[in-house]
């Protein structure tokens, strides 16, 4: 049975998303129930997996039976075998506070919802379990359509920004499809470890190094990095807050976890950080990226745009921090993924609960709210202390092996980036905070809303939120573990 | 000018490739009707299922079928010169469909941004948010 569990991870959900959409027209009913048990079983799924690493290292899953070179192989290692935990456990959490959002918002459509959910993880699980190149352009078009739909079905400006998505996101994707033609137009090969052998051999190639820089736009468009971000703002803030708390913690942070894979086993670190031009262009957009997300997010008045600016700025984080090229920055960049996607899901699931007792996207509107919903804040405040990057959340711990691997690298423009974005930070979170805390006098702005009404969010939807904050406390205290055990293994 | 009529000549799949990409693109960022925008990012798409298509040509060579051996005879010996190569086409059926489902996605997008502002113009649609 554990044998066949790389291939079970990704069929399994999809199978259930074709039986969910059945239900859908059936009995919406069971949607949501068939969805928690398909999740939950991934979770399991992925934890195992996880565990078998650490005996055997590296599991090889032969799809069809054909062997490697030829046929699609699925390649579970130390480096991935986490971020299928995460994003198992990310999907998992935030369903289960999902359903009142679902109900409220659109109760006619769940069975379709609940679908392309499950259909969206699928798309993420595969994109991380697969070692070919092809393949993981088709699971990343999965990832980015189902996206789509969830963000088309939010309300006000959602089509329209959706719509920008599928343009810029079409973009992407092409642009990466585009560079494994030259790859295998050069290679013959599609195989992730085989074209690692090949490529060193042919490293003064034009068309390789073409092929190499045309994956990084596309992946780069399709992480929002700064210049290319412009999508992600509205689309993640006009997103049903369902959908923008599962696609805010993971889209960019898989995207980010792909980046990675292709240099470390498909492009070799060898070749990728030879052009020293190359990196240290990518390292300043990065920073360029970090200030202008900050900044940018200072500016916003909405909860959700802010946030999304916020997750910019995070972006610039990781991929200024991996290439720096040193194994303080890589070791960095790859703990903030795992911390950034909890961190997101974290303030998404309190703004969440927020946004649905109380309907307030705008944060001038939140007086008082820390007496009325306690539980949601001090959720949101956790997060937003990670953010910043307060011991001993998990976000200080990334953020100083990120300003390490800065000074290691003499890169000073990138510690005083990453300084600057923390101090913004603080000043974002500490108005929210002081809104909602300090002037509770005045409730005459909430529109419709007496103060009186603001109840704490159900239960369902308290758990799942309380459930990361603590997971944010604990994944910053056992840091030391998670670097042993899962990060230095994958350094080359 | 001789040697880049040649590389004119010799490459022309890339050209023509390269040529309806950036058709495609010019279309995605410039036009402001968001049906035309559609239409090229479809072209922006076909031109890279092109280049896959074109890639997989040989000079002189055939369909990628071998023909069916019968008891008793050797096996033919199969010279990979003489056929065309099959893979980039079959990756090329996964991205057709691909790009059919991004219509599909994109196109039922714009239905719903039709229903909503009552157009299709970009500018006319930022001015109606604006006013609101």
């Amino acid at each position: 049975m554990i044998l066949q569990y790389p291939a079970l991870l990704i069929t399994l959900p999809l199978i259930a998303a074709f039986i969910i959409t059945a239900f859908g027209w059936l009995n919406q009913r069971f949607c949501y129930p068939i969805a928690v048990i398909t999740l939950t079983a991934a979770l399991y799924i992925s934890v195992e997996l996880l565990l078998s690493i650490f005996e055997v290292q590296i599991i090889s899953y032969r799809l069809g039976g054909w062997p490697p070179p030829i046929g699609i192989e699925y390649k579970v290692d130390h480096l991935n075998a986490f971020v299928l935990v995460l994003i198992t456990l990310v999907a998992l959490l935030n369903l289960v506070a999902a359903k009142p959002k679902v109900d409220q918002e659109f109760k006619e459509k769940s069975g379709a919802f609940y679908a392309l959910y499950v259909l969206f993880v699928t798309g993420l699980l595969g994109i991380t379990i697969t070692g070919d190149a092809f393949n993981l352009y088709v699971l990343l078009e999965i990832t980015a359509l189902t996206g789509y739909a969830l963000i088309g079905l939010g309300r006000s400006h959602a089509p329209l920004a959706g719509l920008n998505y599928v343009f810029m996101g079409t973009i992407g994707a092409s642009f990466y499809l585009l560079g494994i033609g030259y790859l295998y137009l050069t290679t013959g090969s599609l195989n992730m470890a085989d074209l690692a052998t090949l490529i060193p051999a042919l490293q003064t190639s034009k068309t390789i190094v073409f092929g190499f820089v045309l994956c990084l736009i596309g992946l780069f468009i399709k992480m929002a990095l700064f210049p290319l971000h412009n999508w992600l703002p509205n689309a993640y803030s006009y997103s049903p807050s369902a959908a923008s708390s599962l696609i805010a913690p993971l889209t960019t942070k898989v995207m980010i976890y792909v980046m990675i894979r292709l240099v470390f086993s498909l492009f070799t670190p060898a070749f990728s950080f030879s052009n020293q031009l190359l990196t240290a262009v990518v390292v300043w957009i990065a920073i360029v990226a970090i200030v202008m997300g900050s900044v940018l997010a200072l500016a916003q008045k909405n909860l959700f745009k802010m946030l999304s600016f916020i997750i910019i700025a995070e972006v610039g984080y990781m991929v200024g921090g991996f290439w720096l090229g040193n194994s303080d920055g890589m070791t960095g960049a790859i703990l903030h993924i795992a911390n950034d996607a909890l961190m997101t899901l974290c303030l998404f699931l309190a703004v969440g609960n927020i946004k649905y007792m109380t309907k307030i996207e705008r944060f001038e509107d939140l007086k008082g709210i820390i007496s009325k919903m306690p539980v949601s804040m001090t959720v949101f405040i956790i997060g937003g202390f990670s953010i910043i990057g307060v011991p001993p959340t998990c976000g200080f711990f990334s953020k100083w092996y990120l300003i390490k691997g800065g000074i290691v690298a003499n890169q000073w423009g990138f510690v005083i980036a990453l300084l600057f974005s923390s101090l913004v930070n603080t000043i974002l979170f500490f108005r929210i905070i002081e809104i909602g805390f300090f002037s509770s006098g005045d409730n005459s702005n909430v529109k419709g809303h007496g103060s009186a009404t603001i109840r704490e969010a159900p239960i369902g939807m308290l758990i799942p939120a309380l459930i990361t904050a603590g997971l944010l406390v604990l994944s910053g205290l056992y840091t030391n573990e998670f670097v042993t055990y899962i990060i230095l293994p994958v350094m080359p | 000018m001789a040697t880049f009529v040649n590389l004119l000549i010799a490459k022309y799949n890339f050209w023509a490739f390269a040529i309806l990409m950036m058709i495609g693109l010019y279309a995605m960022i410039a036009k402001k009707n968001l049906i035309k925008k559609i239409i090229g990012m479809n072209i922006f798409q076909t031109s890279i299922i092109l280049f896959y298509v074109s890639i997989g040509a040989k000079k002189g060579a055939t369909i990628p079928i071998i023909s069916h051996v019968l008891h008793g005879e050797s096996e033919p010996t199969i010279i990979p010169a003489d056929y065309i190569n099959p893979l980039p086409h079959v990756l090329m059926l996964t991205a057709i469909v691909v790009s059919v489902a991004t219509l599909g996605v994109a196109l039922a997008l714009a239905i719903k941004v039709h229903r909503q502002y009552g157009t299709l113009e970009e500018d006319q649609i930022h001015s109606i948010i604006q006013s609101k």
